[in-house]
């Protein structure tokens, strides 16, 4: 994990290194201070001697200004190093998410991925600069302190020793249990606010069934519930501070009763005492702070793998060595193809399917809730990989093809298609990235979007909110279906595209496509029997297999599926004592 | 759907600049005596361990310095050093340090229920005091902002009560009890140290601001950077069937160097307090040190070595604590600006309800209705006259009638125009039109998520207004054009809409809306687990479980607003024809696309532009040969 993460760090390798550089200068400033003030009081003030007062007060303004300088240093390379290893990782995550294939997407949600781009990077940056400025300042600090403390008395240091390994211990029982209970209470913590989330999505079911208090309760139970998770990890937490002041006082009447002895009865100076008890508080701060440092680390732990796990995602698919560029024509053909999302899951989406569509033909694809009508055209333009057999377009298989070269022969219009806040132009050159307005304007007359565009205030430069909050559905799937249109695809693709078009703007639609695109393969997936019946051929699937395929007078002579569907769609639903019976 | 939805600019999230707080004292106020109607006795007794704490803290430093004058050095004198009074004195000391220990343990546990105590009670009011809100307040905020409330803002209070106020009152009585003791040992000098002071408190405010400043931009930074991110993942998968990925890349790439920019300047400038703080620190120090040898060694102001040498170790214990202070301002700051955005939820009007008629189960012998606490499947507005008190019970049908209704999201734009519909009890309602027509703020008017403007809507002759809206929405059971399930399992989501069926009933409603099969095919049946909305279910499967969910409800009236639509035409006709079986003798109002699914409605409301444009059953509508007729037509197989 951490070499994952540490290959993030790039350019920034120098402020990484200079930071800890600096913040040791300064810590050797800081311990060298005290001796100054120490020397200041002793030969200065007590002896009375101005000039050394004067001298020692010069070195020590000179120490502070040095410690300054490199205390300064070490802030700005701190901050450059983690802000920049934050920005490296967001970028490696970002790229690695683009190189995702759609299994890949699967199985990440796009919240988790937001929290892993967000909260998580935030995390790491915190926990980089604190390891960065403290890790090698406070040990150093300590050892130093504790050296200097040995040199000057070793046996007294002794005590020291002693507070460092008692106060040690302890801290770490403390860290280990609190970690323990923090990690507990953060993935509880996180289905509290989940639960928030779903109330404010969801506000109008839960006012419309009046459930009200039961939210509030069940709000009520998870929160108590937090609390007194968050109680148990604080009270472990909370012997933190006392154990350090019981150390540190206790180190100081205990220097001062035994150096007290040793200067009466050994000779020891006065001097001496006063700068063990100096270095008392700064060895125990400094243990302190080291205890702090893990605790925050242990608790950027989580976020770590979980940016790992994006980091280390391997994509499902990749381009072939010798990539074709080029799609011959618009012919498509499935060979005993079999897929499923899951390898691990016992039941395939697709079982053993093979049927092939001519070059220029409209298919219409109707069949249930779940009778894998979307994994078989995200198969096409490869969102997907089959398991076995072999999906082919232009008489290759699509594993064959450079990816973007098929994706932009092989145009999809996404059952759950979302716009990107951009003006309307923009939006739409994502299909073609050069497309001038007019080529614009002539694929959105083909989908129907024109006339509802002319209509807007700003024409084509009307500025599309987030998730296109500003169209209505209809006009959302109409304008994707004009960004699709703009690649001038071989294949197109229509996921139940024109479910919220109403009628008569949808057969518009369809007429256009016959007329202005005749050369291009079109695949439409609806429930409107109506938006499918003239399609050269229908494909009616069931349950993962080919249950009909035909035009629609033959199915609706030999299909039981179709002749049910188009039944019900055009006798309407007042008739449905009657077709029971029949069934 | 004309619903205005909550509008996300580009600055969705990240709230803009750190808005000027109209008055932070206020906030800080109400913040306190938030906490303090709750944990007063607790929150003034962590004050007293906090001057326990810093009295023992003082009086250690002070026997530091006795130590060697008044105990050490007139040992040395004796051939037989007496070691009695020091060790009576370290006793002493001892004590003291065991209380200071003592009160900083409970001020530890005293603080840690204070803060979880009153993060748990914050949030409960605001999850509380949300839910009673009105829908409009869902539609016109970003539900980012309002998540946020509860993750960022709240966290910035546990900051503030956990450890800005506690450091504060601690150095606050550190800062407050050193200066006396220096000014007791010598004032010229504390004119010294005070200016050094008033050097600090200007370099810390420069770099305050500075960083403050940075920290704004950063944060309108992260916000732009955020919104990139979240449109992207969300839009993920049409960036890869567009092969985007290159542009995302390049958009995300200018706003993630930005961000750094701003994020780096910004902890420099923080970062740099610390090590200003204390250089100036210790420069105080030797200034003090110079001037108090030279007033000492000139004997002038009556200063002595060993007063010097015990002001110059104030003067360390001085700028300590003022450097802490300097550290938690930004804190603060960020505190009270949460706490602002948690006080302006909590103070948003909430969803009034002045109706006064209830929904009561009823009993109907022989015409003569009389209240009851069964369930007996019949029901009946109680209606309490204000006037004198005196009750009816009027038989609960589901009659519903608009009369001249006007209604606009905003009062400004309307979008429904003198509505007039009647619905007999048992009827079937149908709206049709396109996107945008108002059909289903129709129905949002009739469960009250809205009110009108002008006119008037009757529930069985019942002023809608004077009903109380949960019995309201109880009679009205209600499938959405989006569905929304909640975690938990799938029995506990059917359950949603009667929370003490039985597991048979929980069935039964399953099977009512073709559900059942496909939950039995789901790895845990009935007890499989649904997260993030359902997303292991296909559209369609939600909707069937929404349908069952309204199903067990067994409500007198229905609203199915598109149930449907994203139901395949073959199990669309199975729910179908159980939806028949379930609207049966039920007022019901659908909205659909597919006009085959409402050709037997009693009536349908052709709708365009707010307006009702054609009204009548299928035959009448087809005859006037208008709107619906040609949508029917185009609907219609023409082989």
């Amino acid at each position: 994990m951490l070499k994952t993460l540490g290959a993030q760090i790039k350019e920034y390798k120098k402020p990484s290194l200079m930071t800890p550089v600096f913040m040791i200068l300064e810590v050797i400033m800081e311990m060298i201070i005290p001796l100054l003030m120490a020397s200041i009081i002793d030969k200065g003030v007590n002896d009375g001697n101005m000039k050394h007062i004067l001298l020692t007060g010069i070195l020590m303004t000179v120490a502070a200004l040095v410690a300054l300088f490199a205390g300064l240093m070490g802030a700005v390379y701190g901050a450059k190093a983690s802000t920049g290893f934050a920005k490296n990782l967001r970028k490696a995550m970002f790229d690695q998410i683009q190189s995702f294939s759609f299994a890949n997407i699967d199985r990440f949600s796009t919240a988790g991925l937001v929290t892993r781009l967000t909260t998580d990077v935030t995390n790491i940056q915190n926990a980089y600069q604190m390891m960065l400025r403290m890790c090698f300042r406070a040990p150093i600090s300590l050892v130093v302190a504790l050296v200097m403390s040995f040199y000057i008395n070793a046996r007294l240091a002794l005590v020291y020793l002693g507070a460092v390994i008692l106060l040690g211990g302890c801290l770490a029982v403390i860290v280990a249990k609190a970690n323990r209970h923090f990690r507990q209470v953060f993935p509880r913590y996180d289905e509290l606010n989940a639960s928030v989330q779903e109330n404010v999505t969801a506000i109008r079911v839960v006012k419309a069934f009046v459930r009200e208090e039961h939210e509030t309760e069940k709000f009520h139970k998870a929160n108590m519930n937090i609390y007194n998770l968050f109680l148990k990890a604080e009270k472990v937490i909370s012997y933190n501070p006392p154990l350090m002041m019981f150390s540190l006082y206790g180190s100081i009447l205990l220097i001062s009763w035994l150096g007290a002895g040793m200067i009466v009865v050994e000779g020891m100076t006065t001097g001496e005492l006063m700068s063990l008890l100096t270095y008392c508080m700064n060895i125990l701060m400094n243990l302190m702070m080291l205890s702090m440092i893990f605790v925050m680390m242990t608790m950027s732990i989580a976020s770590a793998e979980r940016i790992c796990e994006v980091l280390t995602e391997e994509p499902a698919l990749k381009n072939p060595q010798e990539p074709v560029y080029e799609v011959a024509d618009g012919s498509i053909e499935f060979e005993h193809v079999q897929f499923g999302y899951n390898t691990t899951s016992e039941e395939p989406v697709i079982r053993d399917m093979t049927l092939s569509i001519r070059s220029g033909e409209t298919i219409g694809i109707m069949g249930g809730t779940g009778s894998a009508k979307t994994s078989l055209v995200n198969l096409i333009s490869r969102l997907y990989d089959v398991q076995e057999g072999s999906v082919r377009v232009g008489g290759r298989d699509v594993r064959e093809y450079d990816l973007e070269a098929l994706r932009n022969q092989v145009a999809v219009v996404l059952q759950k298609n979302v716009l990107f806040s951009g003006t309307i132009y923009e939006n739409l050159r994502w299909g073609d990235k050069q497309a001038t307005d007019e080529e614009c304007q002539e694929a959105c007359r083909l989908a129907c979007a024109d006339e509802f565009i002319q209509r807007m205030p700003e024409g084509y430069n009307t500025y599309i909110e987030q998730g296109g909050a500003n169209v209505s559905g209809g006009q959302k799937q109409r304008l994707c279906i004009a960004r699709a249109l703009l690649k001038k695809p071989k294949v197109l693709i229509l996921d139940d595209s024109t479910s919220a078009v109403d009628t008569a703007t949808d057969a518009r639609i369809r007429q256009a496509f016959l007329t202005q695109i005749p050369d291009t393969t079109k695949l439409i997936i609806a429930q409107r029997i109506s938006s499918i019946q003239d399609a050269d051929r229908i494909l009616v699937l069931d349950d993962g297999r080919i249950d009909g395929f035909g035009t629609h007078e033959e199915l609706l002579a030999g299909n039981a599926i179709y002749r049910e569907v188009y039944e019900s769609q055009t006798r309407g639903s007042g008739d449905f004592d009657r077709m029971e019976g029949e069934a | 759907m004309a619903q205005p939805k909550a509008t996300k600019g580009p600055m969705g999230h990240g709230r803009g600049p750190a808005p000027k707080l109209a008055d932070p004292g206020k906030t800080l106020k109400r913040l306190l005596a938030f906490v303090m109607k709750r944990y007063a006795v607790q929150y003034i007794l962590v004050a007293v361990c906090i001057v326990i704490n810093v009295l023992a803290s003082v009086q250690g430093t002070m026997f530091t310095k006795s130590l060697i004058d008044d105990y050490i050095v007139p040992m040395l004198g004796q051939s037989t050093p007496d070691f009695q009074p020091l060790l009576t004195a370290i006793l002493r000391v001892g004590i003291f340090y065991a209380c200071g220990v003592a009160a900083a343990f409970a001020q530890q546990r005293l603080l840690m229920y204070v803060t979880q105590g009153s993060l748990r009670d914050l949030r409960d009011e605001l999850f509380s005091h949300m839910e009673k809100l009105p829908v409009k307040y869902f539609d016109t905020h970003a539900h980012g902002d309002i998540m946020s409330i509860y993750t960022n803002d709240i966290d910035t209070i546990r900051q503030l009560l956990s450890q800005s106020l506690p450091q504060i009152l601690n150095s606050g009585f550190t800062i407050v009890s050193v200066l006396i003791s220096m000014i007791v040992l010598s004032i010229p000098l504390t004119l010294v140290t005070l200016v050094m002071v008033v050097v600090m408190v200007m370099c810390t405010k420069y770099a305050a601001s500075r960083s403050g400043r940075y920290f704004v931009r950063q944060q309108q930074d992260l916000g732009k950077l955020n919104g990139l991110i979240e449109e992207t993942m969300a839009g993920q998968k049409v960036v890869k069937v567009f092969c985007h990925e290159e542009e995302s890349i390049r958009a995300f790439d200018q706003l993630n160097e930005a961000l750094c920019e701003s994020a780096c300047k910004a902890n420099s400038y923080a970062n740099i307090l610390g090590p200003i703080n204390a250089q100036l620190g210790n420069v105080s120090y030797v200034v003090c040190a110079m001037a108090g040898g030279a007033l000492a060694l000139t004997g002038f102001s009556g200063l002595t070595v060993g007063k010097l040498a015990s002001f110059l170790t104030f003067n360390r214990s001085f700028s300590m604590p003022i450097n802490q202070v300097s550290q938690q301002m930004n804190a603060i700051v960020m505190a009270l600006a949460g706490a602002d955005r948690i006080f302006k939820l909590l103070d948003e009007a909430e969803e009034t309800d002045e109706g006064y008629v209830d929904l009561v189960n009823v009993r109907n012998e022989a015409g003569q209705i009389t209240e009851t606490k069964e369930h007996t499947g019949q029901w009946a507005w109680k209606h309490t006259h204000q006037a004198d008190g005196s009750v009816d019970y009027v038989p609960l049908q589901g009659k519903v009638v608009f009369d001249g209704v006007d209604f606009g999201y905003t009062d400004e734009k309307m979008v429904l125009h003198d509505i007039k519909l009647f619905a007999e009890p048992g009827q079937k309602i149908a709206f049709v039109g396109s996107t945008g027509a108002g059909k289903t703020t129709i129905i949002n008017l009739i469960n009250r998520f809205y009110d009108i403007q002008d006119g008037k809507i009757r529930y069985d002759d019942i002023n809608v207004n004077k009903i109380r809206k949960g019995d309201l929405r109880r009679s009205l059971g209600i499938v959405l054009q989006d569905t929304h399930l909640f975690t938990g399992t799938v029995r506990d989501n059917i359950r949603y809409g009667k929370l003490d069926a039985t597991d048979e009933e929980v069935y039964a409603a399953a099977r009512l809306a073709n559900a059942d099969s496909f939950i039995r095919h789901l790895p845990q049946g009935y007890d499989t687990m649904l997260t993030g909305d359902g997303g292991n279910l296909s559209q369609g499967q939600r909707q069937l479980l929404a349908i069952a969910r309204a199903a067990i409800a067994d409500p007198p009236a229905l609203i199915l607003d598109e149930a449907t639509s994203s139901i395949d035409t073959r199990t669309e006709r199975l729910v179908q024809a159980s939806m028949d079986k379930l609207m049966k003798g039920r007022t019901t109002f659908v909205i659909a696309h597919r006009l085959s699914t409402i050709r037997n409605a009693d009536c349908i409301m052709v709708m365009e532009q707010g307006r009702i444009i054609e009204r009548g059953n299928h035959e009448q509508l087809m005859e006037l040969n208008g709107k619906y007729a040609q949508l029917y037509r185009g609907n219609q197989v023409t082989a």
